[in-house]
């Protein structure tokens, strides 16, 4: 039986105003799949996104959805958590809103490994305000800022949520609506704060400029890079240049001790608070 | 009846004053001189069932509290003046999508890091203007100790009554004094929530004129399943670049508030009866000016003082009497004449504005202002 996504979406706010082929549309479609996994209430749920083009994501979706300032998403997702610890919180954001301006609010959203999700679409680019490069724009490679290729270092967003603290850290491409979407609901299963890249493809605004200015090819420039982890692991650093390494990078669940980062058990946050909140009640 | 009596600092009165007037979530981030607000809230919060959260920066803070006034809880931030100005994003953002929060800034001196263990009174200003764009705004500057908790409780009452963002202008000063208080009895005291939606959610849109300039909120998480953008929105609260709703949008944002400044507005006059120069102060320099005028009165000076309690805005009609009844207007500030500049608008030529600035960090003497009161006669 086909999925009925009418189910999840504001269809009076279709068309959408993506690209067509724009790899948004994959996200968008693997997210609510794995809201359908979960069997949530749709009134349980708060999308909240940045600026940007995968920020509109929420605004079609029929749930509670706040669209807020740029990079900050998180920081009004942490308050909507922990002002309402039951309900479920999710996070759209594209790789300038959640690692350039927002840089700090993620860092810090992983560290507190508080019980949300957050789905980053990576497109290299920033799409909306005209393919200007980002922190995750491969070297070499030409924006409408680096017309003579970009020499910035990229941000790896895997190894920064792990390095920061995330405890469900995966990526998978927008060729592999599947694969997204069982890392969406391994997320949205997870006790702690994950992080799902999705590898996407902005023919319009990077494509163009790097002579995949079609989806196919957008497509095809991301699935030529992909190496699975599994794989990846039997590689030499070398042949790992600019490849997008697919898979679930950690799954550390809450209980275990991170001897990776410090000696210290960690705790999904929502619930340490309750336990800060048990010691300030005590009667003396 | 129980009497509380005991020593409280202005800081701490402000977490008092919140938790009494339901707020249950405080996100911050710290500073000098407003840091002992967060400490108290941190506090106090958890015995309440509330939540604390130190942010990793002011930006976030103010972030993080809309998302928790969304969620239905009342909010408090608070900052002093380099974290007011990161927090302007935020907080125009509050002003869009009208969510009630409260934000108060312990004002020291400025711009930038300038005197951070000082008073001033830099941010009357950014208090107004310190996001881009056109809103209203509602300011309190409470002057003494008591007045910090009952004011407290009005700026929570007014961002639930107007669905905005208020601001909470203390000083250095009075943040950081100290004295036994007798706080007010709980039972008695005037809590205002916001105004919730009484149709069901397929008849309801979070920015429904029909209801009047302040339109019921519901929250998150509650059926009504809406969205919330900083994009200018129709009442569906979904983006839209109609010349027409967007600009009726704005007339209504700025119309709650004006057509409301006769409930809004808050001063006292002290000795003003028979005074032809008029001190006009707020906050912690309307303490001076309070003795001053009583100095000068004993020299036979008459001299009074009108003390605005709520800043912004301004009690217009009150203002234009004054400018013209009264032969000199001293206004003492700790900026460069910031409300000054407002009010020699008023006076045009009607009277004399006679400015006192200190931006030194030091607080205005008695004696600085008894002195322009005699260079008035």
């Amino acid at each position: 039986m086909a999925f009925e996504y009418e189910k999840y979406l504001r269809m009076d706010k279709i068309p959408h105003l993506w690209c067509p082929g724009c790899g948004i549309g994959v996200v968008l479609k693997a997210m609510l799949r794995a809201v359908e996994n979960m069997g949530w209430n749709k009134d349980d749920v708060a999308f909240v996104s940045g600026i940007g083009c995968t920020s509109r994501a929420p605004g079609y979706i029929d749930c509670n959805t706040l669209h807020t300032t740029h990079g900050r998403a998180l920081a009004f997702a942490t308050g909507i958590k922990l002002a309402r610890p039951a309900k479920h919180v999710v996070i759209f954001s594209g790789d300038g809103d959640a690692t350039a301006i927002g840089g700090n609010h993620f860092i810090h959203a992983c560290r507190r490994n508080i019980n949300m999700t957050l789905v980053v679409v990576n497109n290299n680019t920033y799409g909306m305000t005209g393919g200007q490069h980002s922190p995750t724009t491969p070297i070499g490679y030409k924006t409408s800022t680096t017309v003579y290729g970009n020499i910035d270092p990229t941000f790896d967003i895997c190894m920064l949520a792990r390095g920061a603290g995330a405890s469900y850290v995966a990526r998978a491409t927008v060729n592999k609506g599947k694969q997204l979407e069982k890392y969406i609901t391994k997320g949205f299963e997870h006790n702690g704060f994950s992080v799902i890249v999705a590898t996407a493809n902005c023919h319009t605004q990077f494509g163009r400029k790097n002579k995949m200015g079609d989806p196919i090819s957008a497509r095809k420039w991301i699935a030529d890079r992909e190496i699975p982890l599994e794989k990846a692991r039997e590689m030499k650093a070398e042949e790992l240049k600019d490849r997008v390494i697919t898979g679930e990078f950690i799954t550390e669940e809450p209980e275990k001790t991170r001897w990776d980062n410090y000696n210290h058990p960690v705790h999904e946050y929502t619930e340490a608070y309750q336990t800060i909140r048990d010691k300030a009640q005590e009667k003396k | 009846m129980k009497k509380s009596v005991r020593f409280y600092s202005g800081a701490e009165l402000v977490a008092i004053a919140a938790v009494d007037a339901g707020c249950r979530f405080f996100g911050g981030y710290p500073i000098t001189p407003s840091s002992e607000i967060a400490e108290t809230m941190s506090l106090m919060l958890p015995k309440v069932g509330g939540t604390y959260i130190q942010m990793e920066d002011e930006i976030a803070a103010m972030g993080s509290i809309i998302g928790a006034s969304l969620a239905g809880e009342k909010v408090l931030t608070a900052t002093s003046g380099p974290g007011f100005s990161l927090k302007q994003e935020n907080i125009g953002y509050a002003y869009m999508a009208e969510v009630p929060c409260v934000i108060c800034n312990v004002m020291r001196g400025g711009p930038s890091t300038g005197l951070p263990t000082a008073l001033a009174q830099a941010d009357i200003m950014q208090a107004k203007w310190g996001t881009h764009g056109d809103h209203p705004v509602i300011a309190l500057t409470p002057a003494y100790l008591e007045e910090i908790y009952e004011l407290t409780i009005k700026a929570f009452n007014f961002a639930e009554i107007y669905r905005m963002p208020i601001m909470l202008l203390l000083d250095e000063v009075i943040a950081h004094l100290s004295a036994a208080i007798e706080l007010p009895d709980k039972e008695r005291l005037v809590i205002k929530n916001r105004r919730r939606p009484t149709v069901p959610p397929e008849k309801y849109y979070p920015y429904d004129t029909a209801y009047g300039d302040v339109p019921p909120m519901a929250n998150f998480f509650e059926g009504y399943r809406f969205h919330v953008t900083g994009l200018s929105h129709d009442k569906t609260g979904f983006p839209t670049t109609d010349p027409e709703i967007v600009q009726a949008d704005q007339e209504r944002h700025l119309r709650k508030v004006n057509s409301k400044k006769s409930e809004i507005v808050d001063y006292e006059y002290y000795k003003m009866k028979d005074a032809d120069i008029v001190i006009f102060a707020y906050g912690s320099t309307a303490r001076a000016a309070r003795v001053a005028v009583d100095n000068a009165r004993s020299l036979g000076i008459n001299v009074g003082m009108m003390r605005l309690r709520v800043i912004w805005p301004l009690p217009d009609a009150e203002i234009l009497k004054l400018c013209s009844k009264s032969k000199a207007i001293i206004i003492p500030e700790m900026n460069m004449g910031q409300l000054s500049e407002v009010i020699e608008r008023y006076a045009a030529d009607r009277t004399k504005i006679m400015r006192i600035n200190h931006v030194g960090g030091v607080p205005i003497h008695p004696t600085d202002i008894l002195n322009v009161i005699k260079e008035a006669l």
